[in-house]
């Protein structure tokens, strides 16, 4: 095979695997649902191994497939850029998606719609697979919206529940609303660059640094400018940046791999690759990277303060993915590509970790997601509580773990940088050590330590699961009653090997890759740095191998707050367990705000979703049927009118038409006589 | 050389006729056979206008040409090029699936009902043939009738006023298209639109006649404010009426101003530009958020389809090639998606009845395979790419933002609202738990209306994949008539 079948191989195989399962899944046994995508998705992560290994050797590739549409001198193709940065994602989205797979064929054994949602997940990785390898905006738009409509899809999975599918509307909503500024940006893109193909774009990159546009009518934008606070919508949509941030704790609704595949370790990293694939158009604007790092600061520390008062162990994971997600921009936003691709992999090895371990806790707990019901577990599911300590060691930063050299470098490019607002970013990503060690050991302290609080708690399951019980079938029929012993056990090892074996990268990733990654030129040319910005340049001067790094960073300022995070949280949830729901009642209002998350949901819905049907009423109701309708019936009627007026003179009578004609003939002979 | 485009024309028209004879209740069975077979042979006669289109050259193809009434000059004049041919073809085609769709749904009056819909196919396919004014405005009031009947006949129950509604908005228009066409014999002696194009006018001249082509054209498409006459008509009429109506003649408006007005009335279309952008605009925006808080499910599909129109006369007045290529994929498009929309909503109706949102909920449940096809039509109409509805909409918004900044924001937001009105929907009717006793005893698609439903989706995502083949047909075509566009006649 030449690497060209190779590449195509990569998305089309588990492209195929979907179709087949998802139109004959029904008559398939279910077996062949799970058989057929797994090995589908496994031989794509082989192929990409192969990809990567191919790239290491120095062969990067950048060629059509065929060509989508020629729009006069304007070539739009679906083709592939195969370059470091592309095989680095490749590598991380098959592997991330063949844990799931696997894990799936525990997680959702009982349910009705096993070969559906192997279907969903199949095309979820083949939609990824074409965003990350295209080499064009077209196929880039593609991509874009095919891994929404997965996560749509996915997120109503269980589309008897009412949260499901206002989950998934509002999940798909917030994207299309970073989309509209995506295609704007592309459409600037195209408007003066001429082409939407990357290379030729990125080429002509710093000849149009000083072009700028009149967008206001005031004074010039440069174009760079529009263009990337355009596209870095879209990232904010995918990517859940604030304001468009709203959709991802709800998508909590769907099943847990697709939380952990889709909503932590892939999609939603979309929006960090593309800002990493643009480079060399961010990087011609200082102001598009201020913006791309205040947001970033911003949803970092605030999304993450959030985390720390929810009680769903999934959402807990989901506001730390939206705090982890805002580290990755603040690493874009410094000019630290390199910084946010090295996190962005690190982070989908053990936030996808965390959510498959927070799905087997949920297994074992008959699909209870409230962790004031759980507590104690250690014992019982020792495999899961290891491999999510792993995890959440990990995602706090702790030493050797895979996130503190992420995290470190990221921490320490914001520092160093000279971007505006580099300063408050700084801040944000420090003080967000502290929450990050803070809500992932009150979530550890909460579910695997302490009294065994589900033996006691009566179990309110939310309830949507009762509606699930239908729709899902058995593996949600638990018949919560209040005689219910739950007596939790280990999950089977679909389930725990995928959690042993993302462990690995999470115990691993950082160490082994910080040096090639951060510090080398593993990226090479596919991420473009301009002396003035690079950062991670000069960090480089101190760099002195990992084992110098750690040395480093244990007497660094993150380190302490972390550790400072994991004691308040171990003083709070296992010493003096009573005190925080003290502290919580006497924080009253701040306490509510931050649960309802600063209000924007409801902000949203009363003022964008509230504030739209009430225009489109008054549009319908007054402009359409008043004003409109109102000339249009009125015509109508004022012809009308006029003909009841004349009808009287038709009256059929032929002595009514005999006076007439006296009449007329009388008038016409007075107007002749008197002439 | 066999004349297609007659054959198009008239093979449905002749199966019309002779479906009429079949009128009697007992001879239903045959009437449907007939109008099934007729139909089918009025496709097959168009596919060769495919095959053998030659898309190197921007003149007319398969001409025909003699005369008719040689007093005033007026000839039976065919011939198509690239903007015309794909809707010819895309009629017969929905004019198949609508006979077919109406197999077992209409029960009273097979005959004429079928009949109605093989004469609307050929009346409209010699609409996009025609190349004599007095020949094209015969066959534009002539499929009029048809669907007055259709709408005025097998409609719901305020038919004769959403009939009436119709007749008299779209008659007014046209009624003005004639006194132009007159005014343009007088002016160049000659009926033939290729004649017309050629004549030197005066702005002032201009304008007067992109006013009198406006009220015909407009009200077809329909833009906004001559709108209120489609979602009244739509709710009303059979599905196959609606299928039609939405598919096919609202495509006629906006043909209508890629043949006659921007190539006729240049300097008039350059100076009148600002206004039609803004018209289109509105019908994005102001429709889109209409659409949103529609109760029943035709109306805000009509609605729906004036918003996605909007692109169409939009993409038309940027004048560029994405534009003008956008506009015409999106018309393309739109023919296949909104057929397939009204279409699951006749699915649902011959069921239940009603096209009250309300009255559905938790469809999912009972119908899996219809959930499946709605979804993927309701991307299509969102605009999802992969699917024809997005090639349009993505090269008119490209070309919007080349044209100005604030425009293409303005027309991005379609990317918002159409995925709100369509897919707030699909939650309320599709998803959810089983609303009613009557929804939990749907039965799901029968292999017929698989078929009809699979066909379309078929078509929308090869549009949707590879567009390639289609813009290709109508690229020189659409340079030719930007061409003409920026020559000035003064």
């Amino acid at each position: 095979m030449t690497m060209q079948q190779i590449y195509l191989a990569i998305p089309l195989v588990p492209l195929l695997a979907s179709i087949v399962v998802g139109l004959w899944g029904r008559k398939l046994p279910r077996a062949a649902a799970h058989w057929i995508t797994t090995l589908a998705v496994a031989i794509s992560f082989v192929a990409s191994i192969v990809v990567y290994r191919d790239v290491m050797a120095g062969n990067t590739f950048n060629g059509d497939v065929y060509v989508w549409a020629m729009i006069g001198e304007v070539r739009m193709a679906v083709g592939f850029l195969i370059d470091p940065l592309t095989a680095m994602m490749l590598i991380v989205v098959t592997f991330v998606s063949l844990m799931v797979h696997v894990y799936t064929i525990g997680y959702m054994a009982d349910d009705d719609g096993y070969a559906r949602f192997f279907s969903y997940i199949c095309l979820f990785t083949f939609s990824m697979l074409m965003l990350v390898m295209s080499n064009n905006f077209l196929q880039l738009f593609f991509g874009w919206e095919a891994v929404g409509l997965v996560s749509y899809l996915l997120i109503g999975f269980w589309f008897k529940r009412p949260t499901a599918i206002y989950a998934n509307l509002k999940a798909f909503m917030a994207n299309r609303v970073g989309d509209f500024g995506f295609i704007v940006g592309i459409g600037l893109v195209l408007a003066y660059f001429g082409s939407i193909d990357y290379a030729e774009v990125f080429a002509k990159a710093p000849a149009a640094a000083a072009t700028t546009i009149d967008v206001w009518g005031i004074a010039p934008w440069s174009l760079l400018t529009v263009t990337c606070i355009c596209l870095f919508v879209g990232a904010m949509g995918k990517s859940a940046q604030v304001p468009l941030h709203v959709w991802l704790p709800d998508s909590m609704e769907g099943p847990t791999p697709i939380s952990a595949l889709i909503h932590a370790a892939t999609m939603v990293t979309a929006g960090i690759f593309m800002v990493a694939r643009m480079s060399p158009l961010f990087e011609h604007s200082t102001t598009a990277l201020a913006v791309v790092t205040v947001i970033g600061a911003t949803g970092a520390l605030f999304l993450g303060i959030l985390g720390m008062v929810q009680f769903d162990i999934k959402r807990v994971v989901a506001y730390s993915t939206l705090s982890q997600l805002g580290y990755m921009t603040v690493a874009l936003g410094v000019s630290a590509y390199a910084g946010a691709m090295f996190h962005l992999m690190t982070h989908a090895f053990f936030k996808a970790l965390l959510f498959l371990g927070a799905g087997s806790v949920i297994i074992a707990l008959h699909h209870d997601q409230d962790m004031r019901n759980m507590g104690g577990l250690r014992k019982y599911m020792p495999i899961t509580y290891w491999t999510m300590l792993i995890g959440s060691l990990a995602l706090c930063g702790m030493p050797p773990f895979a996130g503190f050299f992420s995290k470190d470098v990221i921490i320490e490019a914001a520092r160093d940088s000279h971007i505006p607002g580099h300063a408050y970013a700084y801040a944000c990503v420090l003080l967000g050590a502290f929450v990050t060690a803070f809500y992932t050991f009150r979530l550890m302290f909460m579910t695997f330590h302490g009294s065994e609080r589900f033996r006691t708690a009566v179990h309110h399951d939310q309830e949507h699961e009762d509606a699930t019980t239908e729709a899902a079938g058995g593996a949600h029929d638990d018949g919560h009653g209040a005689e219910h012993a739950i007596e939790p056990k280990e999950s089977p090892w679909v389930v725990t090997v995928p959690l042993v074996l993302l462990a690995i990268p999470s115990i691993l990733a950082g160490w082994v890759a910080i040096g090639p990654m951060a510090f080398g030129d593993y990226f090479g040319k596919s991420i473009f740095v301009l002396p003035a910005h690079d950062v991670l340049g000069e960090l480089k001067a101190g760099w002195h191998g990992a084992a110098a790094f750690l040395v480093h960073g244990m007497q660094a300022p993150s380190f302490w707050l972390a550790l400072a995070g994991i004691a308040a949280a171990a003083y709070l949830y296992l010493v003096n367990i009573a005190l925080p729901a003290r502290l919580a009642r006497a924080a009253g209002g701040l306490y509510a705000f931050l649960l309802n998350n600063y209000y924007v949901d409801r902000f949203n819905d009363w003022f964008f979703a509230g504030g739209f049907r009430a225009i489109g009423g008054l549009f319908s109701n007054v402009g359409d049927r008043r004003i409109i309708e109102g000339i249009v019936n009125g015509s109508a009627a004022f012809i009308a009118w006029c003909g009841r007026l004349l009808r009287p003179l038709q009256s059929g009578y032929v002595y009514h038409y005999a006076f007439t004609m006296i009449i007329g003939l009388f008038a016409l002979l007075t107007w002749w006589v008197i002439r | 050389m066999t004349p297609y485009l007659s054959l198009a024309i008239w093979v449905p028209i002749v199966a019309g006729i002779a479906v009429l004879g079949l009128t009697r209740d007992r001879d239903a069975g045959k009437a449907r056979w007939v109008a099934l077979v007729g139909a089918l042979a009025g496709f097959v006669v168009t596919i060769p206008l495919f095959t053998r289109f030659d898309t190197t050259t921007s003149a007319m193809q398969f001409v025909e040409r003699t005369e008719w009434i040689p007093y005033f000059d007026i000839y039976y004049h065919l011939g198509v090029d690239g903007i015309s041919v794909l809707f010819v073809i895309l009629n017969s085609l929905i004019t198949l699936l609508v006979i077919w769709a109406g197999w077992e749904a209409i029960k009273v009056r097979v005959a004429q009902y079928m009949a109605a819909f093989l004469l609307m196919s050929g009346f409209l396919n010699g609409t996009f043939a025609a190349l004599d004014g007095i020949l094209f405005y015969v066959f534009f009031e002539a499929m009029l009738i048809p669907m007055y009947i259709i709408i005025g006949v097998w409609g719901g129950e305020n038919r004769v006023y959403a009939a009436i509604k119709f007749f008299l908005y779209t008659l007014m228009g046209s009624l003005l298209m004639l006194v132009a066409f007159i005014y343009l014999y007088n002016k160049s002696g000659s009926f033939a639109i290729q004649d017309w194009m050629e004549l030197p006018l005066s702005l002032r001249t201009q304008i007067l006649i992109f006013v009198a082509f406006f009220a015909a054209f407009a009200v077809k498409v329909p833009m906004w404010p001559v709108h209120t006459w489609l979602p009244d008509a739509h709710p009303e009429a059979p599905t196959g009426g609606s299928v039609v109506l939405a598919a096919i003649t609202l495509k006629i408006g906006a043909y209508g101003f890629a043949r006659f007005v921007l190539p006729i009335l240049p300097d008039a279309s350059r100076e009148l530009s600002g206004m039609m952008i803004v018209l289109s605009l509105i019908a994005i925006i102001y429709i889109g958020l209409v659409a949103l808080i529609q109760a029943d499910m035709k109306r805000l599909i009509a609605y729906s389809s004036i918003s996605h129109m909007g692109f169409v006369t939009l993409g038309l007045f940027f004048f560029s090639v994405t534009g003008a290529e956008g506009a015409l994929i999106q018309m393309l498009s739109h023919g296949l998606v909104s057929a397939a929309m009204f279409l699951w909503v006749g699915v649902l109706y011959d069921r239940m009845h009603t096209h009250l949102i309300a009255d559905f909920g938790g469809v999912a449940n009972s119908m899996p395979k219809l959930a499946a096809f709605v979804m993927l039509f309701s991307m299509a109409n969102a605009g999802l790419p992969g699917t024809s509805g997005f090639v349009g909409e993505w090269l008119v918004i490209l070309a919007a933002v080349k044209f100005n900044f604030w425009i293409g924001v303005l027309t991005a937001t379609q990317l918002i609202l159409g995925a709100a009105y369509t897919l707030w929907m699909y939650k309320r009717v599709i998803y959810g738990d089983i609303a009613n006793p009557r929804v939990a005893a749907l039965t799901d698609v029968s292999r017929r209306e698989f078929w009809l439903l699979g066909t379309l989706a078929g078509l929308v995502l090869l549009v949707g994949v590879w567009p390639k083949p289609f813009i290709d047909v109508m690229h020189v075509s659409v340079i030719d008539l930007l061409g003409q566009v920026a020559r000035s006649k003064l």
